[in-house]
Protein backbone atom coordinates (compact mmCIF):
# COMPACT_ATOMS: atom_id res chain seq x y z
CA UNK A 1 0.00 0.00 0.00
CA UNK A 2 1.40 3.24 -0.80
CA UNK A 3 0.95 6.60 1.42
CA UNK A 4 -2.05 7.72 -0.43
CA UNK A 5 -3.75 4.70 0.36
CA UNK A 6 -3.51 4.70 3.56
CA UNK A 7 -4.16 8.70 4.02
CA UNK A 8 -7.34 7.82 2.52
CA UNK A 9 -7.90 5.23 4.46
CA UNK A 10 -7.23 7.05 7.21
CA UNK A 11 -9.78 10.25 6.33
CA UNK A 12 -12.52 7.69 5.65
CA UNK A 13 -12.30 6.29 8.80
CA UNK A 14 -12.05 9.79 10.55
CA UNK A 15 -15.25 11.15 8.85
CA UNK A 16 -16.74 8.14 9.94
CA UNK A 17 -16.04 8.50 13.61
CA UNK A 18 -16.85 12.12 13.48
CA UNK A 19 -19.82 11.91 11.49
CA UNK A 20 -21.61 9.35 13.29
CA UNK A 21 -20.15 10.69 16.81
CA UNK A 22 -22.38 13.99 15.86
CA UNK A 23 -25.33 12.12 14.60
CA UNK A 24 -25.07 10.20 18.04
CA UNK A 25 -25.38 13.62 19.80
CA UNK A 26 -28.07 15.15 17.83
CA UNK A 27 -30.24 12.89 16.40
CA UNK A 28 -33.65 12.88 18.42
CA UNK A 29 -34.39 9.17 18.77
CA UNK A 30 -32.60 7.05 21.43
CA UNK A 31 -32.35 4.01 19.37
CA UNK A 32 -30.78 5.85 16.17
CA UNK A 33 -28.30 7.08 18.87
CA UNK A 34 -27.07 3.87 19.99
CA UNK A 35 -26.44 2.18 16.61
CA UNK A 36 -24.88 5.43 15.44
CA UNK A 37 -22.73 4.76 18.43
CA UNK A 38 -21.69 1.38 16.99
CA UNK A 39 -20.05 2.98 13.85
CA UNK A 40 -18.26 5.25 16.00
CA UNK A 41 -16.85 2.79 18.22
CA UNK A 42 -15.80 1.07 15.08
CA UNK A 43 -14.39 4.13 13.47
CA UNK A 44 -12.19 4.69 16.50
CA UNK A 45 -11.34 1.20 16.99
CA UNK A 46 -9.68 1.48 13.19
CA UNK A 47 -7.95 5.06 14.76
CA UNK A 48 -6.56 2.51 17.19
CA UNK A 49 -5.02 0.36 14.84
CA UNK A 50 -3.51 3.65 12.40
CA UNK A 51 -1.89 4.58 15.98
CA UNK A 52 -0.22 0.88 15.92
CA UNK A 53 -2.09 -0.02 18.89
CA UNK A 54 -3.76 -3.60 17.40
CA UNK A 55 -4.61 -5.02 20.72
CA UNK A 56 -6.31 -1.78 22.51
CA UNK A 57 -8.24 -1.89 19.12
CA UNK A 58 -9.62 -5.57 19.31
CA UNK A 59 -10.28 -4.89 23.12
CA UNK A 60 -12.34 -1.84 22.06
CA UNK A 61 -14.15 -3.68 19.98
CA UNK A 62 -15.25 -6.93 22.16
CA UNK A 63 -15.33 -4.59 25.17
CA UNK A 64 -17.38 -1.15 23.59
CA UNK A 65 -19.43 -2.55 20.26
CA UNK A 66 -20.38 -6.61 22.46
CA UNK A 67 -20.61 -5.25 25.92
CA UNK A 68 -21.38 -1.42 27.04
CA UNK A 69 -23.27 -0.82 23.45
CA UNK A 70 -25.48 -4.22 24.50
CA UNK A 71 -26.14 -2.44 27.81
CA UNK A 72 -27.06 0.76 26.49
CA UNK A 73 -29.47 -0.80 24.29
CA UNK A 74 -31.06 -3.19 27.17
CA UNK A 75 -31.05 0.19 28.96
CA UNK A 76 -32.73 1.93 26.11
CA UNK A 77 -35.35 -1.00 25.88
CA UNK A 78 -36.34 -1.14 29.76
CA UNK A 79 -36.60 2.30 30.03
CA UNK A 80 -39.06 2.83 27.70
CA UNK A 81 -42.84 1.07 27.84
CA UNK A 82 -42.72 -1.11 24.98
CA UNK A 83 -46.50 0.68 23.97
CA UNK A 84 -44.72 3.43 23.50
CA UNK A 85 -44.19 4.30 20.09
CA UNK A 86 -41.83 7.43 20.47
CA UNK A 87 -38.66 7.20 21.68
CA UNK A 88 -37.92 10.81 21.37
CA UNK A 89 -35.42 12.32 24.08
CA UNK A 90 -36.16 16.18 24.62
CA UNK A 91 -32.94 18.55 24.43
CA UNK A 92 -32.59 21.47 27.19
CA UNK A 93 -29.58 24.48 26.78
CA UNK A 94 -29.27 24.44 23.18
CA UNK A 95 -27.89 27.38 22.26
CA UNK A 96 -25.07 27.41 25.36
CA UNK A 97 -24.57 23.93 24.68
CA UNK A 98 -23.89 25.05 21.38
CA UNK A 99 -21.29 27.47 22.11
CA UNK A 100 -19.59 25.58 24.43
CA UNK A 101 -19.37 23.24 21.63
CA UNK A 102 -17.94 25.06 19.28
CA UNK A 103 -15.89 27.03 22.05
CA UNK A 104 -14.28 23.80 22.76
CA UNK A 105 -13.50 23.48 19.49
CA UNK A 106 -12.20 26.14 18.19
CA UNK A 107 -9.74 26.28 21.85
CA UNK A 108 -8.62 22.72 21.30
CA UNK A 109 -7.56 23.29 17.61
CA UNK A 110 -5.91 26.95 18.09
CA UNK A 111 -3.91 25.02 21.24
CA UNK A 112 -2.47 22.03 19.32
CA UNK A 113 -1.55 24.07 16.35
CA UNK A 114 -0.08 27.10 17.41
CA UNK A 115 1.75 25.72 20.24
CA UNK A 116 4.67 25.04 18.31
CA UNK A 117 5.19 21.74 16.75
CA UNK A 118 4.99 18.27 18.77
CA UNK A 119 8.46 16.71 18.79
CA UNK A 120 8.01 12.81 18.53
CA UNK A 121 10.48 10.59 20.12
CA UNK A 122 13.30 8.83 18.29
CA UNK A 123 11.95 5.41 19.34
CA UNK A 124 8.30 5.82 17.70
CA UNK A 125 5.53 2.74 18.58
CA UNK A 126 6.22 0.23 15.45
CA UNK A 127 4.17 -2.86 15.00
CA UNK A 128 2.05 -5.00 16.85
CA UNK A 129 2.11 -3.61 20.37
CA UNK A 130 0.17 -7.45 22.17
CA UNK A 131 3.54 -8.69 23.00
CA UNK A 132 4.41 -5.41 24.97
CA UNK A 133 1.52 -5.05 26.67
CA UNK A 134 1.74 -8.67 27.85
CA UNK A 135 4.96 -7.46 29.15
CA UNK A 136 3.76 -4.45 30.41
CA UNK A 137 1.04 -6.30 32.10
CA UNK A 138 3.06 -8.44 34.18
CA UNK A 139 6.21 -6.60 35.63
CA UNK A 140 5.14 -2.44 35.80
CA UNK A 141 1.41 -2.65 36.09
CA UNK A 142 0.85 -5.46 38.05
CA UNK A 143 -0.46 -3.88 41.02
CA UNK A 144 -3.55 -1.69 38.72
CA UNK A 145 -4.20 -4.42 36.87
CA UNK A 146 -4.79 -6.45 40.00
CA UNK A 147 -7.19 -3.60 41.01
CA UNK A 148 -8.81 -3.36 37.95
CA UNK A 149 -10.07 -6.90 38.75
CA UNK A 150 -11.20 -6.05 41.83
CA UNK A 151 -12.78 -3.25 40.78
CA UNK A 152 -14.63 -4.95 38.17
CA UNK A 153 -15.99 -7.68 40.51
CA UNK A 154 -17.08 -5.16 42.68
CA UNK A 155 -19.11 -3.32 39.92
CA UNK A 156 -20.45 -6.43 38.71
CA UNK A 157 -21.83 -7.10 42.13
CA UNK A 158 -22.75 -3.32 42.57
CA UNK A 159 -24.78 -3.57 39.38
CA UNK A 160 -26.31 -6.81 39.87
CA UNK A 161 -27.23 -5.82 43.48
CA UNK A 162 -28.57 -2.50 41.97
CA UNK A 163 -30.65 -3.42 39.27
CA UNK A 164 -32.26 -6.95 40.89
CA UNK A 165 -35.66 -7.37 41.25
CA UNK A 166 -36.82 -6.11 43.90
CA UNK A 167 -40.05 -7.89 45.58
CA UNK A 168 -40.42 -6.74 48.37
CA UNK A 169 -40.78 -3.26 47.03
CA UNK A 170 -43.13 -4.59 44.37
CA UNK A 171 -45.40 -5.92 46.87
CA UNK A 172 -46.04 -2.65 48.82
CA UNK A 173 -47.54 -0.85 46.08
CA UNK B 1 2.90 -0.34 9.80
CA UNK B 2 5.95 1.92 9.58
CA UNK B 3 4.53 3.81 7.07
CA UNK B 4 1.55 4.50 9.28
CA UNK B 5 3.91 7.32 11.16
CA UNK B 6 3.49 9.48 8.14
CA UNK B 7 -0.29 10.36 9.39
CA UNK B 8 0.43 13.41 11.81
CA UNK B 9 -0.24 13.74 15.49
CA UNK B 10 -2.18 16.30 15.08
CA UNK B 11 -5.15 14.24 12.71
CA UNK B 12 -5.68 12.47 15.92
CA UNK B 13 -5.73 15.21 18.07
CA UNK B 14 -8.34 17.21 16.10
CA UNK B 15 -10.52 14.25 15.81
CA UNK B 16 -10.15 13.70 19.42
CA UNK B 17 -10.95 17.37 20.26
CA UNK B 18 -14.11 16.60 18.26
CA UNK B 19 -15.12 13.89 20.15
CA UNK B 20 -14.42 15.60 23.24
CA UNK B 21 -16.67 18.44 22.33
CA UNK B 22 -19.58 16.55 20.93
CA UNK B 23 -19.91 14.18 24.03
CA UNK B 24 -19.65 17.52 26.39
CA UNK B 25 -22.62 18.84 24.05
CA UNK B 26 -24.78 15.67 24.73
CA UNK B 27 -24.07 15.41 28.28
CA UNK B 28 -25.05 18.92 28.39
CA UNK B 29 -28.10 19.46 26.25
CA UNK B 30 -29.72 15.99 26.22
CA UNK B 31 -32.34 14.96 28.60
CA UNK B 32 -32.07 11.39 28.83
CA UNK B 33 -30.03 9.55 30.88
CA UNK B 34 -28.99 6.95 28.48
CA UNK B 35 -27.92 9.20 25.56
CA UNK B 36 -25.47 10.71 28.75
CA UNK B 37 -24.18 8.06 29.32
CA UNK B 38 -23.56 7.87 25.35
CA UNK B 39 -22.24 11.51 25.57
CA UNK B 40 -19.61 10.16 28.66
CA UNK B 41 -18.49 7.22 26.40
CA UNK B 42 -17.50 9.68 23.47
CA UNK B 43 -15.53 11.61 26.03
CA UNK B 44 -13.72 8.55 27.53
CA UNK B 45 -12.63 7.57 23.85
CA UNK B 46 -11.73 10.79 22.91
CA UNK B 47 -9.17 10.83 26.14
CA UNK B 48 -7.74 7.14 24.57
CA UNK B 49 -7.14 8.30 21.31
CA UNK B 50 -5.10 10.86 22.95
CA UNK B 51 -3.49 8.40 25.30
CA UNK B 52 -2.63 6.02 22.32
CA UNK B 53 -1.52 9.50 20.09
CA UNK B 54 1.05 10.36 22.49
CA UNK B 55 1.55 6.89 23.56
CA UNK B 56 2.77 6.22 20.20
CA UNK B 57 4.71 9.44 19.14
CA UNK B 58 6.71 8.95 22.31
CA UNK B 59 7.49 5.63 21.72
CA UNK B 60 6.39 4.63 24.96
CA UNK B 61 3.94 1.80 26.58
CA UNK B 62 2.62 4.14 29.35
CA UNK B 63 -0.59 5.22 26.99
CA UNK B 64 -1.37 2.29 26.23
CA UNK B 65 -1.37 0.74 29.51
CA UNK B 66 -3.60 3.57 30.61
CA UNK B 67 -6.12 3.57 27.50
CA UNK B 68 -6.28 -0.17 28.51
CA UNK B 69 -7.15 0.67 32.35
CA UNK B 70 -9.95 3.41 31.08
CA UNK B 71 -11.64 0.62 28.81
CA UNK B 72 -12.04 -1.62 31.92
CA UNK B 73 -13.27 1.38 34.03
CA UNK B 74 -15.80 2.54 31.14
CA UNK B 75 -17.17 -1.01 31.33
CA UNK B 76 -17.56 -0.75 34.90
CA UNK B 77 -19.44 2.16 35.00
CA UNK B 78 -21.71 1.82 32.15
CA UNK B 79 -22.88 -1.41 34.26
CA UNK B 80 -23.09 0.61 37.52
CA UNK B 81 -24.85 3.64 35.54
CA UNK B 82 -27.04 1.74 33.83
CA UNK B 83 -28.51 0.31 36.95
CA UNK B 84 -29.08 3.31 38.56
CA UNK B 85 -30.50 4.62 35.65
CA UNK B 86 -32.82 1.44 35.94
CA UNK B 87 -33.59 2.64 39.19
CA UNK B 88 -34.33 5.83 38.14
CA UNK B 89 -36.98 4.78 36.06
CA UNK B 90 -38.94 2.51 38.39
CA UNK B 91 -39.14 4.90 41.07
CA UNK B 92 -39.86 8.31 38.64
CA UNK B 93 -41.26 6.17 35.70
CA UNK B 94 -39.17 8.59 33.64
CA UNK B 95 -35.63 8.63 32.61
CA UNK B 96 -35.56 12.43 31.95
CA UNK B 97 -33.25 13.90 34.27
CA UNK B 98 -34.79 17.29 34.76
CA UNK B 99 -37.95 15.92 36.41
CA UNK B 100 -36.07 13.60 38.38
CA UNK B 101 -35.59 16.76 41.19
CA UNK B 102 -36.82 14.58 44.60
CA UNK B 103 -34.75 13.06 46.84
CA UNK B 104 -37.52 11.27 48.78
CA UNK B 105 -40.83 9.61 47.39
Amino acid sequence: MNQLTISIIFYVFAAVTVLSAAFVVFSKNVIYSAFALLFTFFGVAALYVFLSADFIAVTQVVVYVGGILVLLLFGVMFTNTIMQTELKADVLHVVPGTILLLLMIAGMLYTFYTTGDWMPGQAQLQGSVVQRVGFETMSRFMLPFEMASIVLLVALLGAAFLARYDKAHKNEH
Amino acid sequence: MEMFTAIGLNHFLTISAILFSLGMFAVMTRKNAIVILMGVELILNAANINFLTFSKYNGGMTGVMFSLFVIVLAAAEAAVALAIVINIFKTFKTVDVSRVDTMKE
